[in-house]
């Protein structure tokens, strides 16, 4: 066991440990990380970890459109909460040395611009417009307060955390298999809930007024503090209703009824009887009492609203059962972060400033197996670039000829993530060239 | 005004040349006309359709739209105006051409204010909802295709394979045959309204639309459209009123009335002044009613209530020397010297006469007039009290007038909906106790004829035509007017605006 102790953030070394594996593979135990030592922490990160070639690639969209990057806001978040909007750049290297100047702890991304945003002031008044956007959602937990009962506010942990995994397979379903939206990117947002950009083309070009609408399209959970029951369906279900109940209904059993328990003693099922009609509410009191756990209290309710008797009262039957449950899992989205075209979100590749974690992308074929409390912090990564530098020198010591540096990311933690985005990024770059070769063909014909 | 032959005038709206060539009843209005038309046609077709939108708003609040009654009564109207409703007919291309140019000719009027958009786009797009109702099924695929919508309907095989899907998701299928029902692929944007809230299918980034919904899409895509037309005619319109012959028409076009001008002295001398009391209970519209009662009570109106008070009772029939009597009467009750109204008022009355100055015979106020033009202010008893009373006074007015409160509700009603001269007909029929007044309040005078014809049944005052069912002005009484006289009466309604009438009388109220 060795202890770091020249590391550049020699503060916190003498509380690190490190094990080599048999297997060789590193694993870290740490404390939790530390605001104070983010100054440090980001010009490492800024110097050596972010991917700004493949963000570049990102947003460049091929070079395609002129100006499209130049043209796109930015905006930093600094030490001691300095913000500050309208940033643009010319190229990757701009943008490179100016994060490496400026060392941001938060980095927002806006809408690419009429003109370039750091020059707006000079521009005559009204001109300055937003063009264009990716279509986001923020989908928070904090937002699910009134249904979780492990946790509160910016605290998530695994139980909860399963609300988010059903709110990705529910929303990418649909903004893939309904709107037909070929190219979303997940984000974890670095502390308590997850982020989508939506990048096709003609995505970036929707107005306002159709951002809405497909925020509207893909709500179903409304009402504040002083509605109990949020969700009321019609006979008719849409399909979008009907196949989000669906995916729900894969997690609903180890989520709601053992995970949150939430029919475990009266506190807590007096919540769910505030969701169905008053005449079943005695019978349902009276057997809840004699069962013994959720599983069995929730048979015992799906029973009793799909009886023939109770069926004569409008609001009993199978959808009920589905109201509560939508009521308890389905998505809850922020329709002030999609609708407006200037909207500035949380850049991917980011660092949270209170947890330290990376906003890092989320692999779609393994979002079950997401983990948020495996997600590299900016310190634990760190601290694998030194045993990694360590390692180096120590190699290159031992070396004739020195191998050309290959990518520090590539070699911590963040790789994967990378990885997962540097697929999104091919699938968009095939489909650009698909776009083109259309064009041009359609240019050939006379 | 007088017009010598035919003036011909070039009528360059639109930059191409295209044929003129209709192949629908209907059309979005997409390319301007391009010919020679004369003044007078120009004229004339503005004129027709302000009548036929007119007749559009007031069906459109009497009658639910698209009830059979509706339909049949803007059918007769359209049928009557010689526009194109209905594919299938013969003869068409008239009608259609007169459509698609009377349209582009109120574009120029209707764009220079946001309340003058909102009433066209209105009216317009009711219109266009009418017409495109009523298009056998056979003729919509065309009609889309030929106006540039990508609306394609899907085969059979992809309905069916979507039947589930499309029959769960659409409210507007409720109770109807799946097989006859065509079914549209849409990009989705277009569809906004309906996904939104989750009543259409959508799959693959396409919305399936069913036929009853295409409409309102369609409907949108046109009053999009429409309003950035508006907005463009409105910006190039500096260079179209330079032109001397349009303007005057184009600014008055939105306020100008069109049906009788109750001017000729046809009932002249037929109603006696010792009447005139009764008469206002009875038979005079409500602003007329409460002025007459200002002036008994203070012997005395201002201005705007002797010109607005004045005209209706020329137009009732008053003759110089009743009007002269009358108002000397009452002025002198007034501790007025009568030199003083020798001198000053009766000067007044005789020009509005005819008898002094231009010679000019005013012509009594339109609704329009009334409820666009001089708004009163503190003292004041003209206007229209629909228009120009606090609601709460208004509903003191009607109780005084014994109204009942279901009528006075219905009327407020009405009124918030800025549907003025129908809250005026609802007054009608509550003092006159007839379910259906039969007709289309656009003139005080009007509403005096309509009302002793009713109490009277119609021996006493004649009118040109009786057609209590059609809602607008008699149509024969303008067949028997040629172009010139026409617009005779619509530009000395015009001169009134243009004089100014306050250069004649200036006398301290």
């Amino acid at each position: 066991m060795r202890l770091r102790n020249d590391g550049p953030w020699g503060l916190c070394s003498s509380r690190q440990f490190l094990w080599r594996s048999s297997l060789g593979q590193v694993l870290y135990f740490m404390e939790s990380f530390d605001p104070a030592e983010l100054p440090e922490l980001l010009k490492l990160y800024y110097r050596r970890l972010f991917p700004y070639a493949q963000y570049y690639r990102w947003l460049n969209y091929g070079g395609v459109i002129k100006n499209y990057f130049q043209h796109r806001e930015f905006s930093f978040t600094l030490k001691d909460d300095i913000y500050i909007r309208y940033q643009s750049f010319n190229n990757q290297s701009d943008l490179e040395k100016e994060m490496q100047k400026m060392n941001p702890y938060k980095i927002d991304i806006g809408a690419v611009y009429s003109h370039r945003p750091n020059q707006h002031n000079t521009v005559k008044l009204g001109a300055f417009q937003a063009q264009e956007k990716e279509l986001v959602f923020d989908i928070d937990m904090t937002d699910y307060d009134d249904v979780r009962r492990c946790c509160s506010s910016a605290d998530i942990c695994s139980k909860c955390w399963t609300l988010m995994t059903m709110a990705m397979h529910i929303i990418d379903r649909a903004l893939k298999e309904d709107f037909g939206f070929k190219h979303r990117l997940w984000v974890y947002s670095g502390r308590r809930g997850v982020h989508c950009w939506v990048c096709d083309e003609s995505v970036r070009k929707l107005s306002s007024a159709v951002r809405s609408g497909i925020v509207e399209y893909l709500s179903l959970v409304k009402g504040g503090q002083d509605v109990k029951k949020k969700v009321h369906l019609s006979e008719k279900l849409h399909p979008f209703i009907r196949r989000s109940i669906n995916i729900i209904k894969k997690y609903f059993e180890e989520y709601a009824l053992v995970g949150q328990d939430i029919l475990e003693n009266k506190e807590s099922w007096d919540k769910i009887l505030a969701l169905v009609p008053e005449t079943i509410h005695d019978e349902l009191q009276k057997n809840f009492q004699k069962l013994h756990n959720s599983l069995q209290r929730w048979e015992y309710l799906k029973k009793i609203v799909n009886t023939s008797q109770n069926m004569k009262n409008d609001k009993c039957g199978p959808w009920l059962e589905w109201e509560i449950m939508l009521q308890y899992c389905f998505p809850r989205l922020d329709i002030n972060v999609s609708k407006g075209i200037n909207h500035l979100l949380k850049s991917p590749f980011s660092v949270h400033p209170k947890t330290g974690r990376i906003s890092v992308p989320i692999d779609l074929l393994k979002v079950d197996q997401f983990d948020p409390f495996t997600v590299p912090t900016i310190s634990s990564l760190c601290r694998e670039l030194d045993v990694i530098s360590i390692n180096e020198k120590e190699r290159e010591e031992n070396e004739a000829d020195a191998k050309p540096r290959t990518r520090d990311y590539k070699k911590t933690s963040l790789a994967p993530y990378v990885k997962v985005f540097e697929h999104f990024l091919e699938n968009l770059d095939k489909s650009r060239k698909g776009e083109l070769l259309k064009k041009s063909d359609l240019q050939k014909e006379f | 005004m007088e017009f010598s032959g035919r003036l011909r005038k070039k009528l360059r709206l639109a930059c191409d040349q295209k044929n003129a060539c209709y192949p629908h009843s209907l059309q979005f209005y997409l390319q301007p006309p391009s010919e020679n038309i004369s003044l007078i046609e120009f004229e004339n077709l503005a004129i027709d359709r302000v009548k036929l939108l007119k007749a559009v708003e007031n069906l459109g609040v009497s009658y639910v739209k698209g009830t059979e009654q509706y339909q049949n009564k803007l059918e007769a109207e359209i049928r009557k105006l010689k526009f194109s409703y209905r594919e299938n007919l013969e003869d068409e291309y008239e009608p259609r051409r007169r459509d698609h140019i009377s349209h582009f000719i109120l574009r120029l009027a209707y764009c220079q204010s946001e309340d003058l958009r909102r009433w066209f786009i209105q009216q317009e797009m009711d219109l266009l909802r009418f017409r495109f109702n009523i298009l056998p099924k056979d003729k919509i695929q065309n009609f889309l295709k030929d106006s540039h919508l990508h609306f394609e309907a899907i085969s059979d095989e992809e309905k069916t394979l979507r039947e589930q899907e499309i029959i769960a998701s659409s409210p507007s299928l409720n109770g109807v045959k799946w097989e006859s029902e065509s079914v549209y692929k849409i990009p989705f944007a277009d569809a906004l309204d309906l996904f939104r809230g989750r009543r259409v299918y959508l799959e693959d980034g396409f919305a399936y639309v069913p036929l009853k919904d295409i409409v309102a899409i369609i409907l949108n895509e046109f009053r999009a459209n429409l309003s950035k037309a508006l907005a463009l005619t409105a910006r190039s319109l500096p260079t179209v009123q330079s032109d001397e012959r349009l303007q005057p028409l184009l600014n008055h076009l939105s306020h100008s009335y069109t049906g009788q001008d109750y001017s000729t002295q046809r009932n002249a001398g037929k109603i006696s002044l010792d009447q005139i009391d009764s008469l206002s209970t009875k038979s005079f519209p409500p602003c007329m009613r409460q002025l007459h009662k200002a002036l008994r009570d203070n012997h005395h109106l201002r201005h705007g209530g002797r010109m607005q008070y004045g005209l209706f009772l020329k137009g009732i029939g008053l003759t110089l020397e009743q009007a002269l009597q009358f108002w000397k009467q009452e002025f002198i009750k007034g501790k007025m010297d009568p030199d003083k109204f020798d001198k000053g008022y009766s000067y007044n009355i005789r020009h509005s006469f005819g008898k002094e100055g231009k010679r000019t015979d005013y012509t009594p106020f339109s609704c329009m007039k009334i409820i666009l033009t001089n708004p009163p202010s503190q003292g004041d008893y003209h206007g229209c009290p629909f228009r120009h009373s606090d609601p709460e006074l208004l509903k003191q007015k009607l109780q005084a007038f014994k109204i009942s409160p279901t009528g006075i509700s219905q009327i407020l009603d009405l009124v918030k909906g800025t549907h003025y001269q129908v809250a005026c007909q609802k007054y009608f029929e509550m003092t006159h106790n007839v379910d259906d007044c039969g007709f289309s309040l656009n003139h005080p005078n009007q509403f005096f004829l309509e009302s002793q014809r009713l109490l009277t049944g119609g021996k006493d005052i004649k009118k040109e035509s009786s057609q209590p069912e059609t809602p607008q002005p008699k149509p024969s009484v303008q067949k028997t007017r040629d172009a010139a006289s026409a617009l005779a009466s619509l530009n000395s309604s015009l001169e009134t605006e243009l004089e100014g009438l306050e250069d004649y009388f200036t006398l301290e109220d």
